[in-house]
């Protein structure tokens, strides 16, 4: 009985790790960059959230969507302001520097702003949890729509990159940016657009971060942002089912050995499979290996 | 090319591994930085009408609440003592530094408190910062008090640090035995953080003392500072163990998260913390009434009503807008403590850092301070603090002394 409940924790945690991984594995593969400010924006989301509906009262369908404009702004912005005056003239060193820059400047702002002072985050999800098994499993609410959010939201997202031309374009400019330009795609605005979805999906899975794990501070993101990235490179950087399955595998193995294993070894654990993973498998689970012309 | 990114991955790798190691070990590795501008600060502080207390706490970063409360009670008790004269005629000038709750930037903000001419130090406020600065401040024989650096290891071997608040073993131990001789209950688990020296600190005197009384430990779980949103598991495992008490020696911003999760996993254990748990009614928008029936065992209450507790709950609302939590009230102690040693030593600013503190050395082993925290606290050499636990429950939301 105890594994099942661990099990559904898992699947629930996994699932989180992979909304947020979608963003990194989103921008990594149409920009070839590692957006760090990614579990910042996250956070951003949160106290979005957090303000609107526990601060202001106003329904949460509203809050999200508030924090999903807002998110989006945020993404745009960081993009047009931070990343692409340096994509063209520096290296891409220079753009995963100032990735990790945003990053800070995202967490302290927050810090000045909101303070210090943990906030607990009222869950914006109102289903009632599942009892299994004569109370021996208890699925939350938060859990139910953590699972549902991310399954609609991967099929969506593949719908949406293979079906329409927006989509076609951000494929287009993952295989090959000088290509896509010659064929007439604005690669600007293509990437412009992946940042959009990517921080709108941050602010989703701030809103749902934080209903299962209701604690919000100016570093709430930080850690499950660098999990998340983790997710992603485990499934495949680049490849968004990749982000799914890295995220849920990482979410059950946390779980799990946290349960089996030992609870204060879980980490260690985590990135000593991503370490073996990788030495097997240097693409992560669903990466495509890619011949570079030299 | 290829070359390069399997390069570049393995060295991101590496730089993650990196990170978490440096996590659990990083306390010691400071205490040997710094030590250049030690020579010249010392004469800097012969001159000067005043004293000059320094402190040092996280003012931001993760720990700010903590860091700020340090700061204000401090301030306060210096700003009551310099309106009435100050000590023995000697205003007190005040100087905070924020350290983050970095180790490093610890020992920084203690060097540039020395070169503006320190002359007593308030601080600092976490334990792993304290072990760091005291290294350098037993060095330099600097008086110094922590308000609530509360790991043994703060005052070990430096015989210039004293405490105000409960060394983590007594916390330990004082918890144990008031499970154990009020009948609390008698299976007990307890989750900690396995990464920070005050909560393992607790859990293994804890630990150890459970073993004379009449209750059982049926589960320990950990967790580290990197894996503290997610407790169902260690919840699920008290729960399957079947402890009637869980207790939490850790602070309150993950053990909010407990009550919640344990709430909404249907588990209604009774909930028993160390001072770390206070100031989880401040959490906003917290549901206080998650916390509703929660012990702890805590120094001081906002809400107790001696005349002492009441005038600085109330000078302290009207100065900074919230109420004071512990922290806040221990420094204001130690302020306290500092102005009753000068006195009975007869210290003047004039004199030496080295040799204030030896002479407030030799005053704090005879002097008896009625504080905040407690009636009648002493000093034994080792500079821990000798005064009564005293025993909270939260209830209808407010904190209440249970007699």
């Amino acid at each position: 009985m105890s594994f099942i409940s661990y099990l559904i924790n898992g699947i629930s945690l996994g699932s989180v790790y992979a909304i947020i991984a979608l963003g990194y594995t989103m921008v990594y593969g149409i920009a070839k960059m590692l957006n760090f400010a990614h579990g910042d924006v996250i956070m951003v989301g949160g106290f979005t959230i957090f303000f609107a509906v526990s601060m202001q009262g106003l329904p949460p369908a509203l809050g999200i969507l508030l924090a999903v404009i807002l998110c989006t702004l945020l993404g745009i912005t960081i993009e047009y302001i931070a990343y692409r005056p340096l994509r063209q003239a520096a290296s891409s060193l220079a753009v995963l520097i100032t990735a990790i820059g945003v990053s800070y400047l995202l967490q302290n702002l927050a810090l000045l702003i909101f303070g210090a002072n943990t906030k607990a985050f009222t869950s914006v999800v109102t289903i009632p949890a599942i009892k299994l098994a004569d109370e021996q499993i208890i699925i939350s609410g938060e859990t139910i729509v953590t699972i549902i959010s991310c399954i609609v939201i991967m099929i969506g997202l593949t719908l949406f990159v293979n079906k329409t031309k927006a989509g076609q374009a951000m494929l287009a400019v993952s295989e090959d940016k000088g290509a896509a330009q010659l064929m007439g795609i604005n690669v600007n605005a293509t990437i412009s657009l992946t940042f959009a979805i990517g921080s709108a999906l941050a602010a989703i899975a701030g809103m749902l971060l934080c209903s299962a794990y209701p604690s919000l501070t100016p570093y709430t993101g930080s850690m499950p942002g660098i999990k998340a990235f983790v997710a992603a490179v485990f499934g495949g950087i680049g490849s968004i089912p990749g982000a799914l399955i890295g995220g849920i595998v990482l979410g059950i193995i946390e779980i799990l050995s946290k349960a089996y294993i030992s609870s204060q070894m879980a980490d260690a654990i985590v990135f000593m499979v991503l370490i073996i993973v990788l030495l097997v498998k240097p693409t992560g689970i669903l990466g495509k290996k890619i011949q570079e012309k030299v | 090319m290829k070359k390069f990114k399997k390069v570049m991955s393995l060295t991101l790798v590496a730089a993650m591994t990196m990170a978490l190691l440096a996590g659990c070990g990083g306390s010691a590795e400071t205490a040997a930085e710094g030590e250049t501008s030690e020579s010249e600060a010392v004469e800097t502080s012969v001159a000067g009408e005043g004293f000059k207390i320094g402190a040092i706490g996280p003012s931001t970063g993760g720990a700010a609440v903590y860091g700020l409360a340090v700061k204000n009670g401090a301030e306060l008790a210096i700003k009551e003592i310099n309106a009435a004269g100050g000590i023995n005629g000697y205003q007190i000038e005040y100087n905070f530094q924020d350290d983050e709750c970095d180790n490093e930037k610890s020992v920084n903000a203690y060097n540039t408190l020395k070169d503006w001419g320190m002359q007593m130090l308030v601080g600092t406020t976490t334990s792993g910062c304290c072990i760091a600065v005291a290294a350098e401040s037993a060095n330099d024989n600097m008086f110094q008090i922590t308000p609530s650096g509360s790991s043994v290891d703060c005052i070990k071997g430096n015989d210039n640090v004293y405490q105000v608040c409960f060394t983590d073993p007594n916390q330990g131990i004082a918890t144990a035995q008031y499970i154990g001789e009020n009948a609390v209950a008698s299976k007990v688990a307890v989750i900690y953080d396995s990464s920070d020296v005050y909560s393992s600190g607790i859990y293994e005197k804890f630990a150890a003392e459970a073993a004379n009384q009449s209750f059982e430990i049926v589960s320990a779980e950990a967790f580290t500072a990197d894996n503290k949103t997610d407790f169902s598991v260690q919840l699920q495992k008290a729960k399957d163990a079947g402890a009637e008490l869980v207790f939490l020696p850790i602070y309150y911003t993950e053990a909010s998260l407990i009550l919640t999760q344990a709430n909404s996993m249907g588990y209604t254990p009774k909930f028993f913390g160390c001072d770390g748990l206070d100031g989880i009614l401040n959490v906003e928008n917290f549901d206080a009434s998650l916390a509703e029936g929660v012990m702890l065992l805590t120094p001081f209450a906002a809400d107790a009503q001696d005349d002492a507790t009441k005038s600085f709950v109330s000078a302290y609302e009207a100065a900074y807008g919230e109420t004071p939590n512990q922290f806040a009230a221990d420094a204001y102690d130690a302020v306290y403590i500092i102005k009753a040693a000068v006195e009975k030593s007869g210290v003047t600013p004039a004199d030496s850092v080295s040799d204030i503190c030896d002479k407030m050395k030799a005053a704090m082993a005879e002097i008896s301070v009625d504080g905040l925290t407690g009636e009648a606290m002493s000093w034994d050499e080792d500079g821990a603090v000798n005064k009564a636990p005293k025993a909270m429950q939260i209830i209808n939301g407010n904190y209440s002394l249970i007699q």
